[in-house]
């Protein structure tokens, strides 16, 4: 996990999930390397590409939390969604996961059971298109990149904390 | 899949789910015994012991801590014991002490793991850890095994720096000592976890077993005073008594077409069997005492050949590791320095220490600037594999009469009863065979 020299106890937090070394797996973190310089000094961002398991304590005490990750639901490349686990399911099939260790949609699932959700919680997905091993996104990726950081700022702004 | 009159004629699972890394299996039955088995590992062969070479001395921990994201500090003290016998040194006792403190770390958060999310499933008839924890009945129990895992784990980014692939360890010791305040701030949460550890074991211990054994040949380290992490001699249940340096006498890798991880095999012998089953059996005098007290309250007896007590082991060690990481704690003296000088200098060297899933074989040969010229890592996975089979060979005509389903979910309990970890087991490359 790495991080930003923000405020830890900062009561919103921005995560990139996501391995940079798996092309367009890495747009979570592309994203929050972005957004370091445009947000707010108590906005945390963290960058986070192990077990999405440790979230669960990450988000501990936060009030809103929007994470960013890579999704492959068979949409065009560079699609984004914009999801909100309290009022729809995530799609566990659509976020990486793998045999051993929990994704993003199986973790807030957990959290959830175990009443560990933060008050406020935006899933920002974006459709990939190569998850091979390598660096760099795909064009299509690449040219979402900027459309979520306008969407993140955007809900930093608006979203009234409880 | 099922013949005409109904019998199971194939039991296929195209990939393996709660192991670590990729495989499946495939297994062809005819007139009720097995005649064709293959647990197909297909994950990419991952090339380590090719890097290695070339690289100093000093890299080698932290190459070798990238084979495994679950049990790094295994790679880590294979190597740098390995290293240093090559290199000629030893370290002192406080170091020694901190290294076995680390390795607590590593056994409780990666049984902790296994154990609660990716076995325990298994025994309960459940799909995964979430679906059990959708269960209020099973919801707290998921609760405990989530916090001792992540106490393992602070304690590991404590003394490794991060959780995973630490960075501190290195060939003569550490690169940094924690001071005892920052130990013994975790002490709380060690004494909880002890408790929770003895807990756990009396609730594997009520599992439904299925009826199973083998005439298993365990292999683990023996220690003559302490339970074994990361010293000792290489025994077997079968009577084999060997210094780690005649390991490889012993024991052969072998390849076969359907795994990119190798077999190792006794040599003039067949398959055996590594890992906490093994560990527990061979050094059941050596617990700390409420390991043994919990050993001799469970209703399951040990040795055990029945490889689904597995989960009852790891509970075990789970204890020990917990009650051995306080008392290290409380009598901690930090390495002052953390680490004994090392010069280069050529030489060869192999350790072996035990992985949670048993143990781990490193050699390297270095020259004289101490830059790697061989290296040669042995996982436990890999020597699990060939046992795994020949489980599934006998087990299989037993369950027959369940349906197909059932069958293909007890070869699956089986595998993971060994905990494989197939990245760990994809490491190698025969170089000698390729670049010639």
């Amino acid at each position: 996990m790495k991080e930003t020299e923000t405020d830890p106890q900062a009561k919103r937090l921005i995560i990139g999930l996501g391995n940079p070394f798996f092309s367009d797996d890495g747009v979570g973190s592309v994203v929050a390397k972005r957004l370091k310089e445009r947000i707010p000094p108590d906005v945390r961002i963290i960058e986070q590409n192990m077990d999405s398991i440790a979230l669960m304590e990450t988000w501990k005490d936060v009030d809103l939390v929007i994470v960013i990750d890579a999704v492959r639901s068979g949409s065009k490349p560079g699609t984004i969604l914009r999801l909100d686990p309290f009022k729809q399911p995530i799609p566990i099939e659509h976020f990486g996961h793998s045999t051993h260790a929990f994704g993003l949609a199986q973790a807030i699932k957990l959290a959830g059971l175990f009443d560990r959700l933060p008050s406020t919680l935006i899933v920002y997905g974006v459709e990939g298109k190569h998850f091979g091993a390598g660096m760099g996104l795909s064009p299509e990726v690449q040219q979402a990149v900027e459309e979520v950081v306008r969407l993140v700022l955007r809900d930093i702004q608006d979203v009234r904390l409880p | 899949m099922k013949t005409s009159n109904g019998a199971i004629d194939r039991i296929k699972v195209d990939y393996l789910a709660r192991v670590e890394g990729e495989g499946g299996l495939d297994i062809v039955v005819k007139d009720g015994q097995v005649a064709d088995l293959t647990l197909r590992i297909f994950e990419p062969p991952r090339f380590f012991e090719a890097f290695l070479r070339g690289r100093s001395y000093q890299e080698v921990p932290d190459i070798t801590a990238r084979i495994c994201g679950i049990c790094p500090v295994a790679y880590q003290m294979s190597a740098c014991h390995a290293l240093e016998k090559a290199l000629g040194i030893t370290v002192p006792p406080p170091v020694r002490s901190l290294r076995r403190l680390f390795y607590c770390a590593e056994w409780i958060q990666s049984h902790a793991l296994h154990v609660y999310l990716l076995h325990a499933p298994d025994f309960l008839g459940y799909e995964s850890a979430i679906s059990m924890a959708e269960d209020p009945q099973w919801r707290p129990i998921v609760e405990r095994g989530l916090r001792m895992k992540k106490i393992g784990n602070q304690l590991l980014a404590l003394i490794g720096g991060r959780e995973i692939h630490p960075v501190s360890a290195c060939v003569g010791g550490f690169y940094r000592a924690p001071h005892k305040r920052e130990l013994l701030a975790l002490k709380g949460d060690l004494e909880w976890g002890l408790q929770a550890a003895m807990d756990t074991v009396t609730w594997t211990a009520g599992l439904t077993f299925p009826e199973f054994e083998c005439d298993y040949e365990f292999v683990a380290l023996s220690h003559p005073n302490e339970y074994p992490m990361n010293e000792g001699r290489v025994i077997s249940s079968k009577g084999l008594d060997i210094a780690m340096e005649d390991f490889e006498a012993h024991f052969v890798e072998e390849h076969v077409a359907h795994s990119n991880a190798l077999h190792s095999l006794r040599i003039h012998g067949g398959s055996y069997h590594v890992g906490p089953l093994a560990r527990l059996n061979l050094n059941l005098e050596r617990l700390s005492p409420q390991a043994s007290m919990a050993l001799r309250h469970c209703d399951i007896r040990f040795p055990s050949m029945n490889p689904f007590t597995s989960i009852i082991a790891r509970s075990i060690e789970m204890v020990h590791a917990f009650e051995e990481a306080l008392h290290i704690i409380e009598t901690y003296e930090r390495p002052e320095p953390s680490c004994v000088s090392v010069s280069p200098k050529s030489g060869e060297g192999c350790h072996i220490t035990e992985a949670p899933r048993g143990i781990l074989y490193h050699r390297y040969r270095l020259d004289d600037e101490g830059l790697v010229q061989e290296a040669q890592i042995i996982p436990p996975t890999s020597q699990n594999l060939r046992r795994m089979e020949d489980d599934l060979r006998a087990f299989v005509p037993t369950v027959l009469d369940l349906p197909l389903e059932q069958v293909t979910w007890r070869c699956e309990q089986l595998i993971r009863n060994y905990d494989p970890c197939i990245s760990c087991a994809t490491h190698f490359l025969k170089l000698r065979v390729q670049w010639r």
